[in-house]
């Protein structure tokens, strides 16, 4: 490849840049995992046939990667000249026919479809967008009645925008989604307004001074939501088609890469990484540049890069969603790593599981190459490298560097002892360096615009932003990527929606397996590497997990101790064994069969195993146990004294008998139990039988007259 | 381990391990177009391998048995993946487990008299969102309830899957 390959990559970011800027309507559909198996697929056909049928011109309709909006999937986002873009959610067939029909055809938004993408800037007092794009979005509230109810609101606002002849240019609308506010109902009006509406009064305001004469509303402030998103990592995630590296081009991929290679030394490079701060992604949290400079220093013909996807904490997906929305992140910055240190071969090591993931990088990676960025001296520079996936085989254990290495040299994937570390002699005993997805996914970010700007944002400690998957009982589970230092109970609150049902939040579990628990009261926490560790948790990989009063500590102990007893290597004693007693042990607490001197063994292995075990997954197994039964210690204490489960999910500690007092002998009970462990006649008291009693719980969730009493 | 008369290798086959066998990383590589061709390891190719890689059997079986990607018998034509990941845990993904070993007659790690249906339980499928989460030959199902249990099964037996 000569010059030619930089004026071909210029030419495309020019032609399609012109296609895009086009006005023509935009339909985008998610098409991540959770989209696809949502009905994503089906949605986005729909749209195509309807828009067909229909006979309708200048409209695209594109798929994008992840929205981060997961439990609020299939999502349409709509762009339309004269009227806000709008984002509906949960879309089915029916919802894009209505879309097609009611939007694009009427120009009028449609009702109870549209759904939020929180974090959006909302300081703003004014709404300086009136005139050609507004939309007013009513969102009601899960819980709570107020005297001035969203539907008062959504007709006072209709009512009044007619009355000022507004109706035309200003659109009302009711969301979809329901919030958890208490002072009010949340109104945003598109794109970057919002307040918490109480009284016609507010109504009136928000029109005529917001609206109309766009001054500030002396009586209302805008609604500061306590943190926003901030889109490094996901800068193209659910806005890019992941399929067409000329759409990533567009979108500036490329660009850092351009600049490393061109217009900077492999040194400054490692400087400007020292300069952003930049810590391992992964939950190891080491400083990036250190490693880079470790490898930069050896005196080797051959050195590797491996990008590390294979994502094995529970409850963790944001390299999968950053992979299947973004590959060509992925890949410009291997290139970049590899200028930087000196290597030409990348290896992508990617969970075998992710079968969307690696079709879309295996895709990428065969565009990248056909337009001269992979390969051979690649746009001219003089550069070469290449790059080449290779699946995991579901081992947990194999996400550690060493085991991964193990693993790709083809042995068994358990880790060995460090020094030396992989930086020194690593893959097939070259320097190697071993980077999480989202640390890489920063890295042209990082070259293109400056270290110093990537540390101007976060803590001082940790800089720039972390992706967070959010899962447990959330109302909205998905991806959120903040600032460093956003208050983890503002991320619950405003990006989780709070817990399901009303319900209390019990603790959040952070870090995967290797973390431990957040307590209700020190939910204030930032999200920074050094603030969780100081609270008895971890940042980890971003994990964010919430419970409620339902679950168990010690079931959740629990299930932690078997993760860790199916994944060990076997090569530690400590671990090998440790983990298969501490799970024995546990059983037998949620059996009510534990004895006293159980209790003291639980933590001396704790202790054996943090000294004794080799590798991460030993030394931090203990952690979420710990971190439970200090939290919880009188929870704890229940189950191994009186032999009682507080959240009634050990089922062995829980006795269902009926109140002769509430009893009316309908049969319901005896009717739902599966082992006919109930008896009694018509009318009469009925009776448990507990040597049969299963303690399944049905008698309990059928009973109408609140006769079943669960101890 | 594996019983029963030993498999012929095909000659496709043969002529991939042939083409990748001079790779770094070859055994990999190798096994992995192994499990997607015949849907798990059988003995003869294993043996096959080692010889082409001039390998003992043992470490290609160590990689295999440290590797739950690579199946040692051959699962059902329906292999349904319980996901037990954290998230999934807590929306009682062990009713789902329970209810499917009712309704097969299998217990985890069977397979069906017919051939038709096996049941693995799998680490995190990384949907939290769809919670309780199961895949079925790489296709996800989520939030799935017992009731739900007997369509996608009645799917799958009518060829939809």
């Amino acid at each position: 490849m000569n010059k030619s390959g930089r004026e071909r990559l210029q030419s495309i970011r020019d032609r399609v840049k012109k296609e895009q800027s086009a006005k023509v309507t935009t339909v985008t559909v998610g098409m991540g995992s959770c989209s696809i198996a949502a009905g994503s697929e089906v949605v986005m056909k729909t749209f195509i046939e309807e828009i067909e049928h229909n006979g309708i011109e200048d409209v695209i309709v594109r798929k994008v990667g992840c929205r981060g909006m997961c439990s609020s999937e299939p999502t349409v986002e709509v762009c339309m000249q004269g009227i806000p873009t709008i984002l509906y959610g949960q879309v089915t067939e029916g919802g894009a026919k209505k879309i097609v029909h009611k939007h694009i055809l009427q120009r009028r938004l449609v009702n109870n479809m549209i759904f939020d993408d929180p974090g959006q800037a909302t300081s703003k007092k004014v709404c300086n967008s009136y005139g050609t794009e507004t939309a007013v979005i009513i969102f009601d509230n899960e819980y709570g009645s107020q005297d001035y109810s969203c539907d008062d609101i959504f007709k006072d606002f209709s009512a009044t925008v007619i009355e000022c002849k507004l109706d035309k240019d200003v659109q009302i609308v009711k969301a979809a989604e329901k919030k958890h506010y208490t002072a009010g109902c949340l109104v945003r009006i598109l794109p970057d307004n919002a307040f918490l509406c109480s009284s016609k009064g507010d109504v009136d305001d928000i029109i005529d001074n917001a609206i109309v004469r766009k001054e500030e509303i002396a009586t209302l402030a805008p609604l500061d939501e306590g943190c926003t998103q901030k889109k490094i990592v996901l800068r193209n995630a659910g806005r890019i088609d992941p399929e067409s590296i000329e759409d990533a081009i567009v979108h500036a991929a490329y660009v850092g890469l351009e600049k490393a290679l061109f217009e900077s030394s492999p040194e400054e490079i490692i400087e400007e990484m020292k300069v952003s701060g930049l810590r391992g992604r992964g939950g190891g949290g080491y400083h990036t540049w250190k490693k880079w400079s470790d490898a930069r220093q050896q005196d080797s013909d051959t050195k590797y890069i491996i990008c590390n996807c294979d994502e094995g904490d529970p409850g963790s997906f944001k390299d999968r969603s950053i992979v299947e929305s973004d590959p060509h992140t992925i890949i410009e910055a291997m290139v970049i790593a590899g200028y930087a240190i000196g290597a030409q071969h990348g290896i992508i090591y990617i969970r075998g599981e992710y079968a969307l993931a690696v079709h879309r990088l295996q895709q990428a990676i065969r565009e990248a190459e056909e337009l001269g960025l992979l390969g051979e001296d690649i746009l001219g520079s003089g550069f070469t490298f290449r790059c080449n996936i290779c699946l995991g085989t579901g081992a947990f254990v194999c996400g550690e560097e060493t085991g991964l290495i193990a693993c790709v040299e083809g042995r068994r994937g358990m880790p060995r002892p460090r020094p030396p570390y992989p930086s020194t002699a690593g893959l097939y005993d070259a320097p190697t360096i071993i980077n999480n997805v989202e640390t890489l996914a920063n890295i042209p970010a990082i070259v293109g615009k400056g270290g110093e700007w990537f540390s101007s944002i976060g803590t001082k400690s940790s800089t720039g932003t972390k992706v967070l998957s959010l899962s447990g009982k959330l109302c909205r589970e998905g991806l959120v990527e903040v600032p460093m230092g956003t208050p983890l109970r503002n991320v619950i609150a405003i990006f989780g929606g709070g817990i399901r049902n009303g319900k209390r939040c019990k603790a959040v579990q952070t870090g995967g397996p290797s973390g431990g628990v957040i307590t209700e009261e020190n939910l204030d926490v930032p999200i920074d590497f050094d603030d969780m560790a100081a609270k008895g948790s971890m940042l980890g990989s971003g994990g964010i997990i919430a419970i409620d009063d339902d679950d168990c500590i010690i079931d959740t102990a629990k299930f932690y101790l078997k993760f860790a007893a199916n994944e060990s290597c076997g090569k530690c004693p400590s671990c090998r064994i440790g983990s298969k007693t501490l799970l024995h042990i546990f059983e037998k607490i949620a059996a009510g069969e534990s004895t006293p001197q159980e209790k003291a063994q639980i933590f001396d292995l704790c202790k054996a195993m943090k000294k004794g075990s080799l590798c991460g997954l030993g030394t931090s197994t203990p952690n979420p146990i710990i971190s439970l039964l200090s939290q919880f210690e009188s929870e704890f204490l229940a189950h191994i004294d009186d032999k009682r489960c507080p959240a009634h999910r050990c089922r062995a500690l829980i006795t269902y008998s009926i109140l002769a007092n509430k009893c009316i002998g309908c049969t319901m009970c005896a009717r739902s139990c599966p082992v006919d462990a109930i008896s009694g006649e018509i009318q009469k008291v009925h009776v448990i039988d507990q040597e049969k009693c299963i303690r399944c719980g049905e008698c309990f969730k059928a009973c109408k007259f609140g006769a079943i009493e669960r101890q | 381990m594996e019983s029963g008369p030993m498999q012929e290798v095909s000659q496709a086959v043969l002529e991939k391990i042939a083409e990748h066998r001079d790779k770094p990383g070859a055994l990999l590589l190798i096994l992995h177009m192994v499990q997607r061709e015949y849907r798990y390891i059988p003995r003869a190719v294993a043996i096959e391998v080692a010889k082409q890689l001039g390998v003992p059997i043992a470490q290609v079986y160590g990689v295999i048995t440290f590797s739950p990607l690579f199946k040692l018998k051959e699962p059902g034509r329906h292999h349904i993946g319980i996901c037990q990941g954290t998230a999934c845990y807590l929306s009682n993904s062990d009713d789902i487990i329970a209810a499917l070993e009712e309704l097969l007659g299998i217990g985890v790690n069977g397979v069906t008299d017919d051939g038709e249906f096996s049941i693995e339980v799998i680490a995190c499928l990384g949907c939290c969102s769809l919670a309780p989460a199961l895949s079925i030959n790489g296709k996800v199902y989520g939030k799935v309830t017992r009731t739900q249990l007997t369509d996608i099964l009645a799917t799958c037996r009518g060829g939809d899957e």
